[in-house]
């Protein structure tokens, strides 16, 4: 805005083709972050966070405990104001499943009564049930993999079992954007994996794009189209290839860090100033189960 | 027969018009006090809904002093604090029960003061009693349109904003990220919980009127999966338990043992309690009954593997 009043006399034209290029790439993003930053009591959560997400692409967000990934996600949702930067987001569906929503066993809702309030949650009154809300429902239920517990109630229902209801309570919206935060953790290694699974076949099937945070890398490294690692409020973002590397994460956290791959496995493990800093390492972001490396 | 019904319904029952109106005040606010208790018990407000009766007892306890009827003094303070412990900040899980500690704080103390003046001017003790254990019998007639209305308006509002309230009620943000104003759901729920709880407040008093709100919503919860129904479920104990022990109340006139009467509040509590622990210990058990049923599809493998070991050999 203020680029092309100071470009007029200099390279108008070259400001202008800048401007259509950067008009095409939004048109492509569905998601993109220009240099957003945040600042939360004093603290900056984040730091001109740049990065872009198009359709059907899944994206893994990686960061340690408070390095700002939920914050980032209630940037993108509309419900964290922005103190620099710009955020757009091409739909308005955004579906969204927040961290740690813990149920308690008595809470009389079933599974459906959840994924219900998905579509209608937002409207007054009561809402009689209907043939087509029904429908509606039990397509979402059956694409997740929650009909054998439909009717069950959600607070008895196993972690995993929980993420899949909420995972058809943000689709039934139809979004073109889906966000989880940490939807892994507490789960087992084997519905995490299933999760990740159902979240990549609903991605590749409906060309909705997934942004999912998660503290550990290596459960979705099978099926991450890009990554955006957060540390200190600073992200890089890019194919696993690109972004964890040694001088990129090295950068990020302004000291040495080492990537060590192991068994298809990412290890990131920071020293003080070096491999050989006398403590020993400390690990970032390790993988839960080394030994087990048949993947 | 006829002689086990007059025992049951004791001559002048159904001719009394104090029985009258409380069997009809007893009966909405038992509606109105289980509709919104399922809420308060799914929202985790239990405590702010019991500082609501709370605080309007000062309310209470000043109208008798202004001669004004009580219900109106209940209404406007439980009505004032709910804005109050909202302004402090009730949206937040940590600030709301400090919120709600420091209105109920300041309104208990204003209350002993009322309630001393109440006393001392009146020279009986009626009228604290009356405030803080409620006595149904002595409403009179020209109340009922009031909690008519009145118990039609915090139902109106519940019935407004159900589902955003239960998509609130799952987590704030869910509802957030669906363009609910969630500040504003809370809101209107706290007003419809200060109604239930000015209404319920002169039924049974202000400290007991949280049983009502509470009890039979967490009875009915135990009982259904589905919202809707834990509501009516909660508002069918309710009433029972209100018109059971407003009967047993009259009939108690011939109890032990001072052969002065049982109060109603007490015999409704009573009741209300009962139906819980027999509610919790029944579905206690089928719980634990149901429960090894899940997990042992894994652990039943290598026992079938062992009998088979057992067979071949």
């Amino acid at each position: 805005m203020s680029g092309r009043t100071r470009d007029q006399d200099s390279g108008a034209a070259a400001a202008q083709r800048a401007v259509a290029r950067d008009a095409q790439m939004n048109s492509a993003a569905l998601l993109s972050l220009d240099r957003v930053s945040v600042g939360l009591g004093g603290r900056e959560v984040l730091r001109g966070v740049s990065f872009a997400v198009r359709p059907g692409e899944f994206t893994g967000l990686i960061g340690a405990n408070g390095a700002g990934k939920t914050t980032l996600l209630r940037v993108i949702l509309g419900l964290q104001r922005v103190d620099g930067g710009r955020v757009s987001v091409a739909d308005r569906r955004v579906g969204y499943v927040p961290q740690k929503v813990l149920l308690e066993p008595d809470v009389p809702l079933r599974a459906c009564d959840v994924v219900a309030l998905g579509l209608d949650g937002r409207r007054l009154g009561i809402g009689w049930p209907s043939a087509r809300k029904k429908m509606f429902v039990d397509e979402m239920l059956a694409a997740v993999g929650a009909d054998p517990f439909a009717d069950a109630r959600v607070g008895e229902l196993s972690g995993g079992e929980q993420q899949r209801v909420l995972i058809a309570h943000a689709l039934i919206g139809r979004p073109r954007l889906l966000l989880l935060d940490e939807p892994l953790a507490n789960l087992d290694l084997s519905s995490s994996a299933d999760v990740v699974a159902l979240l990549a076949r609903i991605a590749r099937e409906q060309q909705i794009a997934v942004l999912l945070s998660a503290h550990e890398m290596n459960p979705l490294l099978p099926v991450t189209d890009r990554i955006v690692y957060l540390a200190h409020g600073r992200a890089a973002s890019g194919t696993t290839g690109e972004v964890i590397t040694t001088e990129v994460l090295s950068r990020l956290y302004g000291h040495h860090v080492d990537v060590l791959r192991v068994h298809g496995r990412i290890l990131v493990v920071a020293g003080n100033g070096g491999p050989d800093a006398g403590r020993g390492p400390i690990t970032i972001d390790h993988a839960r189960d080394a030994s087990g490396g048949a993947v | 027969m006829s002689g086990v019904w007059a025992t049951i319904f004791q001559p002048g029952f159904f001719a009394s018009d104090e029985v009258r109106t409380a069997l009809i005040v007893g009966g909405l606010v038992a509606v109105v006090s289980g509709v919104v208790g399922v809420f308060t018990v799914l929202r985790g407000q239990s405590f702010a809904g019991h500082s609501l009766a709370d605080v309007g007892a000062t309310g209470g306890s000043g109208a008798y002093l202004l001669a004004v009827p009580p219900l109106w003094g209940f209404l406007a303070l439980s009505v004032v604090g709910a804005g109050l412990m909202e302004l402090i900040g009730i949206q937040r899980a940590r600030s709301r029960d400090l919120a709600t500690g420091i209105v109920l704080g300041a309104a208990l103390g204003v209350s002993a003061l009322l309630l001393y003046w109440d006393t001392t001017w009146h020279s009986s003790n009626g009228q604290a009693m009356t405030v803080l254990f409620g006595s149904i019998f002595a409403l009179s007639e020209s109340t009922i349109p009031l909690v008519v209305v009145f118990s039609a308006v915090s139902l109106v509002l519940v019935v407004l904003v159900y589902r955003p309230l239960l998509l609130a009620g799952l987590h704030p943000d869910l509802a957030r990220a669906q363009r609910v104003n969630a500040r504003l759901v809370g809101w209107v729920f706290l007003a419809a919980l200060a109604i239930a709880v000015a209404l319920s407040s002169i039924a049974l008093g202000s400290i007991l009127s949280t049983a009502i709100l509470i009890g039979p919503a967490a009875t009915a919860v135990r009982l259904t999966r589905r919202p809707g129904l834990a509501m009516l479920w909660a508002a069918l104990i309710g009433v029972l338990a209100m018109w059971l022990g407003v009967l047993l109340s009259y009939d108690s006139y011939t109890w032990p043992p001072a052969h002065h009467g049982w109060p109603v509040s007490f015999l409704v509590v009573a009741l209300i309690v009962t139906a819980y622990l027999a509610v919790d210990l029944t579905s206690g058990r089928r719980r634990s009954r149901h429960r090894p049923d899940r997990p042992p599809v894994a652990a039943a493998e290598p026992d079938e593997d062992a009998i088979h070991a057992e067979w071949v050999a």
